[in-house]
């Protein structure tokens, strides 16, 4: 049971990291909440699917499928959260000014839930396939032991849930103008985190040939399969034995971020004016 | 406000622009290499089984500094997660399926790995020299 609940709350946690990321990143963007439930429950759907055709796509291009679905996967992500802070760049002073409406920028503002959406969505297909395919296994074993694996998953789901919340409640606890400069650089820390994976995808896949031996090796000071080092790999792509293009994609999201959002950002002077009109 | 309506369609365009040109270059660094590897010289294949949640065989040995490709066949009817934290793969096989995994050239050294399902039993480990 103990197995059970360690793996399950692993692969929730994983996804809700995320998750409570992105809800913290998007508070006070009306229909955020209904956005971001119905990428987890469109995430669970497309879990079963990807768990139910498993092994279709992993024999797929002389058995790479599963690694350039995966890559195919979080390049997405990667480009629904750069978005996401791009946007939140232009408006967070005029949201941090006025939480009540969004005056002429619902429509944007739509836009980028849709992009929170499907970036949630993604994470949860992502691990949801993982615990959709290792419960099936627990139910097809049919024995004794499937209730006390059951009853473990259980629980493993909960806390990872409940860690998640704890992740988000603490951001939250943030002043909004804080808020906003925190989730924005977290949430650029995890798409480049993302981005690093999608290229290890694609060199394990065989497709990636340069720059793929290990720089350095930092798994004696902190293992990238301990809790700490999982928590960090998604919160801020920790690797423990990152290649030379892993930290090429790294950067480069994280310059690509913060330069789009640098150069898009509300200018203090035009919002000051703003506000003295309204 | 009117400035307010051009501004975000201006943004998403220039971050589109942007990503597209960071996804091509990405694909533009794998394109030279994907020609290498796909006229490669055909690949060393080492065959491992998944039978009541074990690895057969649960110690293999492997050249150094040659690519390796890797056929695990599931013989048990649940699924299994195949991971190597110092190998860096992580491959779920479905029951009953098989599946491949490309390990790039290795030097000299033991190299663990394990199905994530079941630590307790499926437990293996490369021996490269």
């Amino acid at each position: 049971m103990f197995a059970a609940l360690v793996i399950v709350f692993r692969e929730v946690l994983e996804a809700g990291l995320i998750i409570g990321v992105v809800l913290a990143a998007s508070r006070g963007v009306h229909g955020r909440n209904g956005a971001v439930f119905l990428g987890v429950v469109g995430g669970i759907a497309a879990s079963i699917v990807v768990a139910a055709f498993a092994a279709q796509i992993s024999n797929a291009f002389d058995g790479r499928g599963q690694e350039l679905f995966s890559a195919a996967v979080l390049i997405v992500a990667v480009m629904m959260l750069a978005w996401h802070v791009v946007w939140m760049a232009e408006h967070a002073r005029e949201m941090t000014r006025d939480l009540k409406k969004l005056g002429s920028d619902v429509a944007a503002g739509a836009q980028s839930l849709m992009a929170l959406s499907l970036a949630v969505g993604l994470a949860v297909m992502r691990e949801g396939s993982e615990v959709v395919l290792f419960m099936t296994g627990i139910v097809m074993q049919g024995n004794d032991t499937a209730m006390s694996l059951l009853t473990g998953s259980g629980l493993g789901l909960l806390l990872g849930a409940a860690a998640s919340a704890v992740l988000y409640l603490s951001l939250a606890a943030l002043p909004l103008k804080r808020l906003f400069s925190v989730t924005g650089i977290l949430v650029t820390l995890v798409a480049a985190g993302l981005a690093a994976s999608a290229v290890k995808d694609l060199s394990n896949a065989g497709l990636l040939n340069v720059f793929d031996g290990p720089l350095w090796d930092t798994s004696w000071l902190l293992s990238q399969s301990s809790w700490l080092g999982r928590v960090l790999h998604v919160l801020v792509g920790y690797m423990d034995r990152p290649t030379g293009m892993e930290l090429l994609a790294y950067a480069g999201t994280v310059l690509t971020i913060f330069g789009l959002a640098y150069a898009r950002r509300e200018p203090p002077k035009a919002a000051a004016q703003a506000s003295l009109r309204s | 406000m009117r400035r307010n309506h051009v501004e975000p369609r201006a943004a998403r365009r220039g971050a589109y622009a942007v990503h597209a040109l960071f996804a091509v270059t990405l694909i533009a660094t794998a394109c030279p290499t994907l020609a290498t590897t796909v006229g490669a010289a055909e690949e060393n294949v080492v065959e491992i089984s998944i039978k009541d949640h074990k690895f057969e065989p649960a110690e293999i040995k492997i050249p150094a500094d040659q690519a390796i490709k890797i056929a695990v066949k599931n013989l048990d009817p649940t699924a299994e997660e195949v991971e190597s934290g110092d190998l860096g793969f992580e491959k779920i096989i479905a029951g009953n399926s098989d599946a491949i995994i490309r390990l790039k050239p290795q030097k000299p050294g033991t190299y663990l790995f394990y199905g994530e399902y079941h630590t307790d039993t499926a437990l293996g480990h490369f021996v490269v020299e």
